[in-house]
């Protein structure tokens, strides 16, 4: 254990959050199991008033999760001082078995956040509340993945034993190595420029021009949730050592770093962001628009997936300002 | 037009203290119209009145808005409802302490989101028009009270309610008060609001510019008169 | 967007007005915000302020440092020790290194007075010259090119040209650090070569080795105290650990008490407060306006404590060396016998500021926000 005012502060949101999202979700079996927004009953009237509440400590707990992600990367970087053979936040969240897992969970919460923030906005735009179940049984997902974040990060934190030797990314993003990091550093940057500008440029003009079909739609969000793999990928094998000016350095985390810019910060943000709208909107599609929202939730759609276009070229122009930027040759 | 289906509100619904405050009232209020409603103490007005502006729900029966279902909305649209078509003028006038007549006047626009300026712009004309350009920035608590309502009538008139909703407004004004109340809300009638107000007072209820009397007690409706047509009667006759 | 904006300026409007309104209550709790942020930001800012050095001093600490013991005090090492020290294997770059502290009149000021250590190629200094840390170029308002005088402890005056004055960056020790030839020091001082080093310096080839090496150092120089950078680095990790955990585990106590505070404050509404709720309710307020108006509020108040508090702790920390924590952290004065804190205090430390003070506060008065914002509109009917 390492007493440190930041791992603190992420301790105490993590324990904060599960709190929320537990009494959330005990809130949302109530919620699946007597919603009637028919009726006028003293009961459904309470449960009314309670979504306010529920609402706003998950709005305060979602947002306070997004902050978190950025801190417990940030400080995962500069804690790498503190460890033998770490050099960024790969090295630090090494350390011990549950970093690497705790990290991947925050990311997640992330996600799954923003999702819900998308669909409880459509929902308070229908006046019969159209999306309330859909809505509350989404929590029922996003509770556990809250609960489970919060549990690795105490364990991550509570494991941190500075007398361990971790290894860092020019160990594990090395295309001569085995395991997934090794194989994401040896996608040919060719090939994973092409997918990152292209998959870029393809999801912005389907999400700006696919008004149409409801099914498209969900296609939509689910391409996205495949891109943000992909685009991950390309980052690592291709964008990564155009940044670093060096054809073998691939880590994803060193971006953050401050010798950098903080570019990974201008870079992930709006690919997250584009993720985090289309799968928002993609969910919505699959919901299909309830009569309460006819107009209103296509507008709301075309709104979110306008936002997710801006973003992704947004994405694709620093990525290619990175490429244009840099000393760096990879491909002829 | 409002109309009210059977129509009841119990207090403390299934407490000892339970109070039936409203009684399977049903209702058409006509608009473009002075209705007044009148009736011994605790027979039901308040409430009733709560009920048509949206600021609680009945216990059982419905309430259409033109042809819109308002009794079952959601809180949040209820509310929405209630600021785009009702406009309140309170018994104590119900300003904001510490706050100027001006932004008393602002606060219901609020929540729409418009613009600071265009807001306060559009909020200093009413005022103006109620002859208060002077006492603008007087707080509120320092003002008559014959400003005080004027100041409550404008924040009413903020947000171009098509429905203006009055309880018991001359409760503590001497005549020349209400008398002029009795000319604004003329002025609004002739603008086209339909106006609902309760009143114990006699004053009111024999202003010709009222059209309608419902009368109640026990939370029932006792009686509903159509006073304008009783005065075209009357004319008609004195004609003859 | 726009209109979301304007709502949001509209409830920060009205949240200003209300806050000067109840001016009493606000202020209170504003105080007791600004208190608690103040205890924290102290800690973590010294906290921190002391990594930095630790971290300062071990870049500059040799793996080894062996001192002579006199009497349970540090003495001089004798010069012919750097001649036995080299005998033993596995030890290299072995110096005898002189440093010491000295009292500058003219400015009040205490300097660290030392001789570069012959590794160090870009700190050499020739006679006559010196190097000085930035904080010393302020003081005396001397620049590169120009001349240093100091007045020794008996009396010389010596004229030193300065060729390098030492960036701010550079850490800490060397804020105040004044580098001069051995030949300048020894006069400086009154010490003749005979009376040998302050101290002596050693690296040791293979790490896994120190402990033999410190061992046979223990039985050639029995006098001697040897002192390896790990044994810093565990003191400073204990000192750190344990006094910090300390520290903050009462703070968190603090904060506790100041979430029920808080809650308490939020909870107590008066009469007049909830109609003003009703009468907002009634004339078009949602139940979700209220609640950010209320957070608001909430956020206004953190805002204004977080600044209040933050620039007090700085100026408690960084410009009164942080006197009232001193008693509690006082084993630092073992370590770093003249400790003015160089002021570094980064974004990372602020965010975590802000995340552990403004969460407990804001779901403190979660419940009591929501409780006042359901409040029903029909009571301004009553
Ligand atoms: N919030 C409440 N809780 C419990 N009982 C209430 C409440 N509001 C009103 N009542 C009761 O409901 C009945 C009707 O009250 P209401 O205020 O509607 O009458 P009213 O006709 O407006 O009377 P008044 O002329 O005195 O204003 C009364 O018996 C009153 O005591
Ligand atoms: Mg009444």
């Amino acid at each position: 254990m390492i007493f440190d005012p930041p791992i603190l502060a992420l301790l105490l949101a993590a324990a904060v959050s599960a709190v929320v999202a537990i009494a959330a979700a005990l809130f949302a079996v109530r919620v699946l199991r007597h919603w009637d927004i028919r009726s006028g009953s003293a009961l459904q009237i309470r449960l009314e008033r309670r979504t306010y509440l529920v609402t706003t400590a998950l709005k305060i707990v979602m947002v306070m999760q997004m902050a978190a992600l950025a801190l417990f990367v940030h400080n995962a970087d500069r804690m790498a001082i503190l460890f033998t053979g770490a050099m960024c936040a790969l090295g630090t969240l090494n350390v011990n078995q549950w970093g690497m897992p705790a990290f991947l969970v925050q990311i997640g919460v992330f996600l799954t956040s923003a999702v819900w923030l998308l669909l409880n906005r459509a929902d308070e735009m229908g006046r019969d509340y159209p999306f309330t179940r859909a809505k509350y049984a989404f929590l029922l997902l996003f509770a556990p993945l809250v609960v489970a974040s919060a549990i690795l990060q105490w364990l991550y934190f509570l494991n941190l034993d500075p007398n361990v030797i971790t290894s860092c990314c020019s160990k594990l993003f090395t295309p001569e190595g085995s395991g997934l990091q090794a194989d994401l550093s040896a996608m040919d940057p060719k090939l994973a420029l092409i997918i990152l500008f292209s998959g870029a440029g393809l999801l912005a003009a389907l999400a700006l021009f696919s008004s149409a079909g409801r099914w498209l739609h969900v296609m939509l969000g689910i391409l996205g949730g495949l891109y943000f793999m992909l685009a991950i990928a390309a980052i690592i094998s291709a964008i990564a050592p155009y940044i670093y000016e060096t054809p073998n350095h691939h880590c994803p985390f060193c971006l953050l770093k401050p010798q950098y810019g903080f570019i990974g910060y201008l870079l992930y943000l709006p690919l997250f962001a584009a993720t985090a709208l289309m799968l928002g909107s993609g969910l919505l599609a699959a919901l299909g628009a309830p009569k309460s929202l006819q107009q209103r939730l296509p507008a709301y759609q075309k709104r979110l997936n306008w936002s997710a276009a801006v973003l992704y070229l947004a994405f694709a122009g620093i990525a290619l300002y990175t490429i244009l930027r840099s000393h760096l040759i990879l491909i002829g | 037009m409002i109309r009210l289906e059977h129509v009841t509100r119990i207090h403390n619904e299934g407490r000892p203290n339970a109070v039936v405050a409203v009684n399977d009232v049903s209702l058409e209020i006509p608009k473009e119209r002075v209705t007044v409603l009148r009736g011994p103490s605790g027979s039901g007005k308040t409430t009733l009145l709560t009920l048509i502006g949206c600021l609680a729900r009945p216990t059982q029966g419905r309430i259409w808005l033109d042809d819109e279902l308002i009794s079952a909305l959601p809180e949040r649209f209820m509310t929405e409802v209630r600021r785009r078509t009702f406009g309140f003028i309170f018994q104590r006038f119900n300003l904001i302490r510490g706050l100027s007549a001006l932004e008393n006047v602002m606060l219901p626009a609020y929540p729409t989101g418009e613009s600071h300026a265009a807001l306060k712009a559009r909020a200093a004309a009413l005022l103006e028009r109620f002859g208060l350009k002077a006492r603008m920035h007087e707080k509120s608590e320092l003002l008559s009270g014959g400003e005080a309502q004027r100041v409550a009538i404008a924040r009413a008139l903020i947000n171009d309610p098509a429905w203006i909703i009055a309880d018991e407004p001359t409760a503590s004004l001497d005549t020349a008060l209400v008398d002029q109340f009795i000319e604004e809300m003329r002025a609004l009638k002739k603008a086209g609001k339909s106006i609902i107000i309760t009143s114990h007072d006699p004053r009111i209820w024999q202003a010709d510019v009222v059209d309608r009397i419902v009368t109640m007690q026990d939370g029932h409706i006792l009686s509903v008169e159509d006073v304008s047509a009783r005065e075209r009667a009357e004319e008609k006759e004195q004609n003859a | 967007m726009r209109r979301w904006l304007s709502r949001q300026a509209h409830l920060i409007d009205f949240t200003l007005g209300a806050l000067l309104r109840r001016k009493g209550r606000n202020l209170m709790m504003l105080a007791v915000y600004t208190l608690i942020i103040f205890m924290l930001a102290s800690v973590t800012f010294l906290g921190s302020a002391l990594r930095f050095e630790a971290k300062a001093a071990l870049n500059y600490a040799p793996e080894v440092t062996v001192q002579n013991l006199i009497m349970g005090r540090h003495a001089l090492s004798p010069p012919d020790w750097v001649k036995k020290l080299s005998r033993i294997r596995g030890a290299r770059n072995i110096h005898g290194r002189l440093w010491g502290y000295f009292y500058d009149q003219a400015v009040g000021a205490n300097y660290t007075l030392m001789v570069p250590p012959p590794r160090a190629r870009d700190l050499a200094v020739n006679l006559g010259e010196v190097i000085i840390g930035h904080a010393i170029a302020d003081l005396r308002k001397v620049r590169q090119g120009g001349y240093l005088f100091l007045l020794s402890p008996s009396g010389k005056l010596f004229k030193l040209k300065v060729i390098r004055i030492l960036p701010e960056d550079s850490a800490l020790l060397s804020a105040d650090l004044v580098l001069i030839s051995e030949t300048d020091y020894r006069a400086f001082f009154n010490l003749t070569p005979e009376d040998g080093y302050t101290d002596i310096a050693l690296t040791v080839r293979n790490s896994n080795e120190i402990p033999t090496v410190v061992n046979k150092i223990t039985r050639i120089l029995p006098t001697a105290r040897v002192i390896t950078r790990e044994d810093i680095l565990r003191t400073y990790e204990n000192v750190f650990s344990w006094r910090e955990g300390i520290v903050l585990a009462m703070l968190a106590t603090a904060l506790v008490a100041f979430a029920i505070f808080a809650f308490d404050k939020a909870s107590g509404l008066s009469a007049e407060e909830r109609r003003e709720i009703g009468i907002l309710k009634a004339v078009g307020w949602e139940t979700s306006d209220v609640i950010a108006m209320k957070l608001w509020e909430g956020g206004l108040i953190s805002a204004f404590a977080f600044i209040f508090g933050a620039a007090a702790a700085y100026a408690h920390v960084f410009l009164f060396d942080a006197s009232l924590l001193a008693p509690v952290l006082k084993g630092w004065a073992v370590l770093y016998p003249d400790f003015s804190l160089t002021p570094v205090v980064d974004r990372l430390q602020l965010i975590t500021l802000a995340f552990i003070t403004i969460i407990p506060f804001t779901i403190a008065t979660l419940v009591p926000v929501w409780k006042a914002a359901i409040t029903d509109p029909d009571i301004v009917m009553r």
